[in-house]
Formats: structure tokens, C-alpha cells, sequence
């Protein structure tokens, strides 16, 4: 289209960047007073006589002698043992992706290629399963994990994650096989492929740009979980997120709410990594399952 | 694909969903028709100083037992269903009675926890719903006319309200609204108020809660309408302008049926998403103003002293029967799309 046509009045210029700059700033500006408050001491972050201070850093000056403090960090990760915390995310996030993926793959695959009317019911009830609170799924979980001693441990919370996130990753994937063309596979099988050769020898290379996508999804899905990890794990084998809440109640009463301040801050860490290098996947993720409908 | 086939390639998932997704479903009604036992009590001799007493005590020996023996609890039908914490027939009904009006009726149904947390889900939902909708598409609309250079990093800063964890994301703005926090204070400084608190008062903390669902989900709602704007037919947009049809009528007749299917999407999940409110409630320890369905249940469960199976059954089975009225339109809907497909 011309030029021309592309002419907006000024007036509304300025509203449009008015209100992008507003929603830039409600969006990152969060992040980025929390990053600056969790180096200061809490007389700073929550001031009471004047909100500068946080940025100055006053009472951090006289307390610390600096205008910076890693303390909260150092209360967190080694006197609050978040180490362990995080140890135990990286265990259950990547677990859950691998099983997650490999079942969604093959489950996907299938939905996607099958044209049958079963195969349109299953997505449905995936969609029915994938609307489920997972408080309700855990107030089933409890009662038998409890009984059968399953409760507590990190294989039970894995394969719960890997079953809740199953409904999702089957939409996603189906509609990611949906693009791969039929006549790739089917070739193969006249050639005299069983399903399976075709599916390993002709799809599986092909399928990655898909897989990495919903690969990012289940990671997020498991990372940002709280419902399932904060009632399924014991004490000892919490993840970061049930284990900032449980500093909420503790660390409001011993005045170190900076511990939990830092931790918010190390746990958003690798989330921003994250969308720094795949926002391209994580937008088409996000895009794939509403223009197919 | 051969039906066999399919059953090998599928099973493994469909197996995951069954005993996880599934069976839990049927657990939880199960469990919702149980209560914890009661208390075995005994009669034990007490003496002291002053001569002995009958007393009665809890004989815990046998109560742990009983609770080994039968770990459901007792049958108790729908006795949890209809009691005080849960639809409340009783109370509902002498409200009903007594009430000088509707209004008195709400009120009195509000101090019943049930209608407390399901009044609280609901607003949530349907307000939050469509806020997400309206401010995703005018992000969209605004970044759309955004020069190349800086719609990546618009995209990337608008991307992490909705990627970071809901519990941290929201802990995050509840540190900022706090009375010493940068936005309480500066409220507290606008409003010449130094007692103003957001946590103090029932209607700011709802207002909170939802400021912070739509400032989570519109960048959902955002990424999915701006990749639908990028689809707009250039043809039927070009037509337009030849008839004359001003910016605001492109939108209105162009861009909006376009970007129709889309809403749908966004809101089905958004429905889906409100729904289970739980975490920013926890985060801004809102539980004294407002309770979700999600975090009743959740407080059942991780209750300070002992867990309550029973009660947190029947308010996941009503949640669950909540989750299916609202999905039943979109299962009409893709049911009758599905059908026409096929034939």
C-alpha cells in the first residue's frame, strides 16, 4: 500500500504512542524496580519516609556501607537454602519436558494424521481436561498418594506435571503435524515403511521447529506451576516456586522480606532469558493454536 | 491411519491423562461424599489431689487405627455438599426467608464462604475476560503502527507479564502497592491520605486482583491479535479505502470480523484461565477479602492443622460442574463445525 494512505493525523499519533509507551512501561517497569530493590535493604525497597530512597539507596549506605548489597541474595540461596530449591526445578522442569515431549510427539503425530471421528473426540476431551482448576486434579491426587506413601517425592510430581500438561502439548502438536504435508509420510509407507519408519525416518526430522516451540510451553507450564508442586512436594524437596511462597509467611515475621525479593529475582532470571532468545518461537507458539482455530 | 496404529501411537498419552486426569475426577466425587471419622472417645478415670473423676477423652490409639482401617473417612452422602461451608440449603433458605430484599439476600449469601468464593470467581472472570480482550487489541492496534526497529523489543518488554510465573509476577506488583512500596506511597501522596492502604480495604484488594489478571493475560491476548492483524486481507482493506471508508471504518468493518475467530479463541482460554484463580490471591494475601473456588479448595488441602479430603471433594466436584456450564457453549459450537466438515 502507498504512503499516503499510511498518513495518520497527528493527533493520533500521539495517542497511539502514548499508549504504547504506557503499556511498555506497566509491562517492564515492574521488573525492573524489583531487579534494582532486591540489591538494596529493605529500609530502602519499602521506605518509609521516601520512596527515593530505593533508588538512592540511603539507609542501604549506612547499614552496608555501600551503595549496593548482595545480602538478600546471600540469606536466600545459601541461609534459606534456595540452592536446593533451584537444584530441584532443574530436575523436574527438564524430566517433564523430555517425557512430555516424547508423549505429545507420538500422541500428536497420531490425532494429527488418523481423520477418524474418535480422534476429534479425543481433542475434545483433551479440551474439556485442559479447562480442569488442578487444585481439583490435586485434591484427588492426596488422598491415594498419601495411602500408597507416593506423596512427597520428586518421580510423583513429574509424572502428575507430565499428565496435566498432556491435553496442551496434544493440542499444539497436532496442529504443528497438521502443517507437515500428508504425502511425506504416506510416500514413504508405498515405498514400505511401516507407520512407525515413516513416522522416525521421514517426520521425526522434519517435526523440530514445532517441537521446540511446544518444547518452550511445557517448560514454562512446569517452571510456573505452583498448584502441583506447592501441595504434591515435601519440605525438602520443594521447588523455587512453592519455596518463595513458603518464605511469605516466615520471612514477613523475621524482617527479611529481601530474601524473598531476591529469590523472586533469581527465579525470573532464566525466564527472561528465555524470551530473549526465543520470543520468534514463543509468538508463533502462542499464535499456532488460535489461526487454525 | 489404521485404528491399531493409532491406538499404539496415542496410548501412552491417553494412558498419562486417564489415571491422572481422569481417575482423579472420579476420586475427588468419591471423596466428596465421604468426612473424616469422628474422634474415638473413652472414659478414663482422672484422680488428682481432689479425688478421681470420670472424664472423656480422645482414646487416640484407636481413632489412629479407624483412620488406617478406612482412610476415606465415613459415609456421609451428600451431607458435605448441602452443609454451611459448602451450597449451604439451610442458611440459603432462612436467608431467603428473612430478607427484606434482594440485595439483603446477596449480602447474607456473601457471608456464606461458598457464594463468598464463587461471587469473587465470577467477577473475576467475566471482568477480566473482556478487559484482556479490549487492551490486547489496542496494544496490538498501537504496535502494529510501530516503525520496524523497536517492535521487537515492544514485543519482548509486553511479553513478560504473561511469561513470568503467576505467583512472582504478582508478588512482584503486591511489593509495589504496599504502603511503603513505590505505587502505595505515591497513592498515599496524590490521594493526601497517609492511612490509605490497598490491603486494608475489601473493594481496592478486588481491584487489585483484577489490575493484576489483566496485566498478566493482555499481552496473551496481545501477541495473538497482532499476528491476526498481520493477515489482514490487503485486498478487501484496499476496497475500502477506494470506497472511502474512513480509518475508523476499516477497523470497525474490516479489521474486527477479520480478528472475530480470534476472540473467541482468547476468550475461551482466558475463560478457562480466570476460572482457576489462585495464585495472585495467595501473592497479595487477599484470602480476609477475597477466595477464589481454586483457593478454598487449596486451603482444605494445605490447611494449617489437618486436611480436609471431604470438604475440598464436594468444592472440586461444584468447581468442575462450574468448568463444564461454562465450556458447554464452545463444545456446541465446535461439535456443529466439526459435524458440517464431515458431511
Amino acid at each position: 500500500m502507498s504512503d499516503i494512505v499510511h498518513r495518520r493525523s497527528p493527533v493520533l499519533n500521539i495517542v497511539i504512542w502514548g499508549l504504547v509507551m504506557v503499556w511498555i512501561v506497566a509491562a517492564g517497569f515492574p521488573f525492573l524496580w524489583t531487579l534494582w530493590g532486591s540489591f538494596k535493604v529493605q529500609g530502602d525497597f519499602f521506605s518509609k519516609s521516601d520512596w527515593t530512597n530505593a533508588i538512592s539507596g540511603v539507609r542501604t549506605q549506612i547499614e552496608t556501607g555501600a551503595a549496593f548489597t548482595g545480602k538478600g541474595y546471600y540469606g536466600a540461596w545459601v541461609t534459606k537454602e534456595f540452592w536446593l530449591a533451584a537444584l530441584n526445578t532443574v530436575v523436574i522442569v527438564v524430566t517433564v519436558v523430555i517425557i512430555s515431549l516424547t508423549l505429545g510427539t507420538l500422541g500428536g503425530y497420531a490425532l494429527a494424521r488418523s481423520g477418524k471421528k474418535y480422534a476429534f473426540y479425543l481433542l475434545m476431551l483433551a479440551l474439556v481436561f485442559r479447562a480442569m482448576p488442578h487444585i481439583t486434579l490435586v485434591s484427588g491426587y492426596l488422598l491415594p498418594f498419601f495411602e500408597w506413601n507416593l506423596w512427597g517425592h520428586l518421580p510423583t510430581t513429574i509424572v502428575v506435571l507430565v499428565a496435566i500438561n498432556q491435553p496442551f502439548t496434544l493440542w499444539m502438536l497436532h496442529s504443528f503435524f497438521l502443517n507437515i504435508p500428508k504425502d511425506l509420510d504416506e510416500s514413504a509407507m508405498v515405498d514400505g515403511c511401516t507407520r512407525f519408519q515413516a513416522f522416525r525416518h521421514v517426520i521425526v526430522p522434519v517435526m523440530w521447529p514445532g517441537v521446540v516451540t511446544t518444547g518452550l510451553f511445557s517448560f514454562l507450564l512446569a517452571y510456573n506451576d505452583f498448584t502441583v508442586t506447592a501441595t504434591l512436594l515435601s519440605q525438602a524437596n520443594q521447588t523455587m516456586i512453592p519455596k518463595i511462597a513458603s518464605f511469605l509467611g516466615t520471612t514477613q515475621t523475621e524482617g527479611n522480606v529481601m530474601f524473598a525479593v531476591a529469590a523472586v529475582v533469581s527465579a525470573t532470571a532464566p525466564l527472561f532469558v528465555l524470551i530473549l532468545f526465543f520470543q520468534r518461537q514463543i509468538v508463533s507458539g502462542l499464535t499456532a493454536g488460535a489461526v487454525k482455530g | 491411519m489404521k485404528n491399531h496404529t493409532f491406538f499404539w501411537f496415542i496410548l501412552p498419552s491417553l494412558f498419562a491423562m486417564t489415571l491422572f486426569i481422569a481417575l482423579p475426577i472420579i476420586s475427588v466425587a468419591i471423596q466428596s461424599f465421604h468426612i473424616e471419622h469422628e474422634a474415638i472417645m473413652i472414659e478414663v478415670e482422672n484422680c488428682g489431689p481432689f479425688g478421681c473423676k470420670q472424664e472423656l477423652q480422645v482414646d487416640v490409639e484407636e481413632t489412629v487405627k479407624l483412620k488406617d482401617a478406612r482412610p476415606l473417612g465415613q459415609f456421609n452422602g451428600f451431607g458435605t455438599y448441602t452443609n454451611r461451608n459448602h451450597l449451604a440449603f439451610t442458611e440459603i433458605g432462612e436467608a431467603w426467608q428473612s430478607s427484606t430484599g434482594l440485595f439483603d439476600f446477596m449480602s447474607k449469601a456473601y457471608n456464606l464462604p461458598f457464594y463468598r468464593a464463587l461471587a469473587f470467581t465470577l467477577t473475576y472472570t467475566f471482568v477480566v475476560t473482556p478487559l484482556v480482550i479490549i487492551f490486547g487489541f489496542m496494544i496490538a492496534l498501537g504496535v502494529n503502527t510501530l516503525p520496524k526497529a523497536i517492535k521487537g523489543p515492544t514485543i519482548f518488554i509486553s511479553l513478560l507479564p504473561m511469561i513470568v510465573t503467576p505467583l512472582i509476577g504478582a508478588l512482584i506488583l503486591f511489593w509495589m502497592i504496599d504502603a511503603n512500596g513505590i505505587i502505595g506511597s505515591t497513592l498515599q501522596w496524590a490521594f493526601d491520605d497517609p492511612n490509605l492502604s490497598l490491603k486494608a480495604s475489601p473493594t481496592l484488594t478486588w481491584m487489585m486482583l483484577m489490575v493484576y489478571g489483566v496485566w498478566h493475560s493482555a499481552p496473551f491476548a496481545f501477541i495473538v491479535f497482532y499476528a491476526g492483524l498481520q493477515t489482514v486481507p490487503a485486498d478487501t482493506m484496499e476496497a475500502a479505502m477506494i470506497d472511502g471508508a474512513s480509518r475508523w471504518e476499516r477497523t470497525r468493518y474490516v479489521v474486527l470480523p477479520h480478528l472475530m475467530p480470534l476472540t473467541i479463541f482468547i476468550s475461551l482460554i482466558q475463560l478457562m484461565d480466570n476460572f482457576r484463580v489462585l495464585e495472585p490471591i495467595i501473592s497479595f494475601s487477599a484470602q480476609a477479602s477475597a477466595t477464589s473456588l481454586s483457593f478454598i479448595i487449596y486451603n482444605d488441602l494445605v490447611g494449617n492443622e489437618s486436611q480436609f479430603f471431604g470438604s475440598a471433594g464436594a468444592t472440586s466436584v461444584l468447581t468442575i460442574l462450574g468448568v463444564g456450564i461454562l465450556l458447554i457453549p464452545v463444545l456446541i459450537r465446535t461439535w456443529r463445525d466439526f459435524n458440517q466438515k464431515v458431511v
